[in-house]
C-alpha cells in the first residue's frame, strides 16, 4: 500500500482560495459575455429584417447605424462603441471556453471503453466545437460583408441590399448561411439554460423548466429569424 | 443466467491496466449485481486467481462506497446504486463491461477500486457548520420553515458516491458539490459560514482537479439519490454572492 500512502500525500486542503479564481468565475464570464452576443444577435437580427422593408428602408437603415447619435458620436461612433464591446465579450468568451476545455480535459485524462450519455442534449454536448465553427463563421461573415465585401456574382458592393440579393441568390452561399445557423440555433439552445444556471437563477424545478423552454424560443426566433433573409432571397421573395 | 463479464484490470495505482474477459454461470436474477461479482471471485479463487477488486460497504444503498461503471453507465441502468442493482435488470447471454469511475482526482488504487479521498477534503475544506459543544441544545430551538427544510433535507440524501463525477464528460462534481452547499445553506445554522463555505469548497473542488460544470445534465441522471440540478444553480448563486461580498 506504500504507493497509496504517497499519492494521499500529495493531496493537501487549500488555504486562501477566492471567488474570482474559481471555474465558476470562468462559467459566470462565459455566461455574461454569451449573454452579450445574444442582445447584440437580437439588434443585428431587427436589422436583417428590414430586408423586407424594400430597397430604400434597407439602404436607408445601414446608413443610419452610421450616423447614429451625430453630432454626439462621430461618424460610425456608436458602429465602433459595439465593435468594441463585442471584442471583448469575445476575447473572454474564448479564453474561458479554452481554459474551462483544457481542465474538463485534465479532469479524465484515462477514458472509458464505454460510456453512454444518457440525459444531454446534443445540442450541449457540441457547445465547443460548435462554438468554434461559429467563430469561423464569424470570420467569413466580416470578411463578406463588412471587411472584404464580396460580391459573388460579381456586382457593386457599395449598396448594402444589392450586395446581399446578390450573395444569397448564389446558392452555395446561402448554404453556408443556413448551416451556421443551425450551429448557432444549438448553441443558443443549451447556452441560454446554461447561462441561467451558471447565474444561479434556476433554484426550483419550476424554473429549470421555463430556462429550458426559454432556451428553445431563443434558438428558434434567433437562429429562424437570421435564416428568413437568405431564404428569402433564394425562394424569390426578396428580389432587386 | 450465463454472462460475459469484460473487467478493468489494474495490479496497482502505478501499474498499467487492462480489461479481461471472464464467463460466468448460473446467476440467479435475484441476485445483487454485487453479489454476482461474489460469485466470480469466488471462482477465480478457486482457480488460484486474483479476485477482482471492488469496494462495498453497506450494501443497502446508503453509504455510497460501491462505485461502478456498468456498461457505459454510473451505477448501471437503473436510478439506484450498485448494491440495490439486480440481475434481473439484465439478460442471459449479455455482455457487462465495468470498469473503475474515470476521474484523475479519483486515481484507481487497483482494479475497481478508486480514491475518492477528494470528495472528504472538500467536506473538510467546508462542508460542516461550527457548533457549541456541551449539552445538546433543545431540538426546536432553530425553527427552519418547512419548504428550506424540505430542500435542505432531499440534498442531504447525497451519499458521496461520486457517480455524478463519474457520468459528467466534465469530470466535474459539481452536484456533489451543489447537493452540500444546499443542504447547509438551506438552513439556519448554516448561515453564518455560508460565504467562507462556498469558496473554500469551490476551491478545493478546482484543486483537486475535478471540472468545471456545463450544465448538461448526466450527473442528475446518474444520481442514486436523483439530486435535482437545481442545487448547482444553488451552488453558483451563493458563490455569485460571495464574490459580491468580497470573498
Ligand atoms: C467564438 C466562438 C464561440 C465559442 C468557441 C463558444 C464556446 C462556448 C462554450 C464552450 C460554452 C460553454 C458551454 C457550457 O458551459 O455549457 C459556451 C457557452 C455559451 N455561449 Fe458560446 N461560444 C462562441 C460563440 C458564442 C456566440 C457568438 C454566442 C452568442 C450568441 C455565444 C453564447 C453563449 C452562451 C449564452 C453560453 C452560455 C454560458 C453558460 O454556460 O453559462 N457563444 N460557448
Ligand atoms: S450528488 Fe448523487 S451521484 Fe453525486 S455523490 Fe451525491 S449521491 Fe452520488
Ligand atoms: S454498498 Fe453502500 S451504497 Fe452500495
Amino acid at each position: 500500500m506504500t504507493c497509496v500512502a504517497t499519492q494521499l500525500s500529495n493531496r493537501t486542503l487549500v488555504k486562501g482560495s477566492r471567488s474570482t479564481r474559481s471555474t465558476i468565475a470562468l462559467k459566470l464570464t462565459m455566461a455574461i459575455s454569451g449573454l452579450v452576443f445574444l442582445g447584440y444577435l437580437i439588434l443585428h437580427m431587427y436589422g436583417n429584417l428590414k430586408v423586407f422593408a424594400g430597397h430604400d428602408a434597407f439602404n436607408e437603415y445601414a446608413h443610419h447605424l452610421r450616423e447614429f447619435g451625430a453630432p454626439m458620436l462621430p461618424y460610425e461612433g456608436l458602429l465602433w462603441i459595439v465593435r468594441v464591446v463585442l471584442l471583448v465579450a469575445l476575447v473572454a468568451h474564448v479564453w474561458s471556453a479554452l481554459v474551462l476545455t483544457g481542465r474538463a480535459r485534465k479532469a479524465r485524462t484515462a477514458k472509458y471503453t464505454v460510456k453512454k450519455n444518457i440525459a444531454s442534449s446534443l445540442s450541449s454536448r457540441t457547445m465547443r466545437w460548435g462554438g468554434l465553427a461559429i467563430f469561423i463563421f464569424v470570420v467569413w461573415h466580416l470578411l463578406h460583408f463588412t471587411i472584404g465585401k464580396v460580391n459573388p456574382d460579381g456586382g457593386p458592393t457599395n449598396d448594402p441590399y444589392n450586395l446581399l440579393v446578390d450573395s444569397f441568390d448564389v446558392w452555395w452561399m446561402t448554404v453556408i448561411y443556413l448551416l451556421a445557423m443551425l450551429a448557432l440555433g444549438m448553441h443558443l439552445h443549451h447556452g441560454t439554460w446554461s447561462a441561467a444556471q451558471t447565474l444561479g437563477l434556476t433554484n426550483t424545478a419550476k424554473s429549470r423548466a421555463t430556462a429550458k423552454r426559454v432556451g428553445w424560443v431563443v434558438a428558434i426566433v434567433i437562429a429562424g429569424g437570421f435564416a428568413l433573409v437568405p431564404l428569402s432571397v433564394l425562394f424569390g421573395i426578396v428580389t432587386k | 443466467m450465463n454472462l460475459t463479464l469484460k473487467i478493468w484490470r489494474q495490479k496497482d495505482a502505478s501499474s498499467a491496466g487492462a480489461i479481461e474477459t471472464y464467463q460466468v454461470q448460473d446467476i440467479s436474477p435475484d441476485m445483487s449485481f454485487l453479489e454476482m461479482l461474489d460469485t466470480l471471485n469466488e471462482q477465480l479463487n478457486e482457480a488460484g486467481q486474483d479476485p477482482v477488486a471492488f469496494d462495498s460497504d453497506c450494501r443497502e444503498g446508503i453509504c455510497g462506497t460501491c462505485a461502478l461503471m456498468i456498461n457505459g453507465q454510473a451505477h448501471g441502468p437503473e436510478v439506484t446504486t450498485t448494491c440495490q442493482l439486480h440481475m434481473r435488470s439484465f439478460s442471459d447471454g449479455d455482455t457487462i463491461t465495468i470498469e473503475p469511475w474515470r476521474a484523475d482526482p479519483f486515481p484507481v488504487l487497483k482494479d475497481l477500486v478508486v480514491d475518492r479521498s477528494a470528495f472528504d477534503r472538500i467536506i473538510q475544506s467546508g462542508g460542516f457548520i461550527s457548533a457549541n459543544t456541551g449539552s445538546a441544545p433543545e431540538a426546536n430551538s432553530v425553527p427552519a420553515p418547512r419548504d428550506k427544510a424540505m430542500r435542505a433535507f432531499n440534498a442531504a440524501t447525497c451519499i458521496g458516491c461520486g457517480a455524478c463525477v463519474a457520468a459528467c464528460p466534465n469530470g466535474s462534481a459539481s452536484l456533489f458539490l451543489g447537493a452540500k452547499i444546499t443542504h447547509l445553506g438551506e438552513l439556519p445554522q448554516g448561515q453564518p459560514e455560508r460565504d467562507s463555505r462556498v469558496v473554500a469548497m469551490v476551491g478545493q473542488h478546482d484543486h483537486e482537479g475535478f471540472g468545471g460544470c456545463t450544465n448538461i445534465g448526466e450527473c442528475t441522471a446518474a444520481c442514486p439519490k436523483e439530486i435535482p440540478m437545481d442545487v448547482i444553480s444553488q451552488l453558483n448563486k451563493d458563490l455569485r454572492t460571495a464574490m459580491k461580498h468580497g470573498l
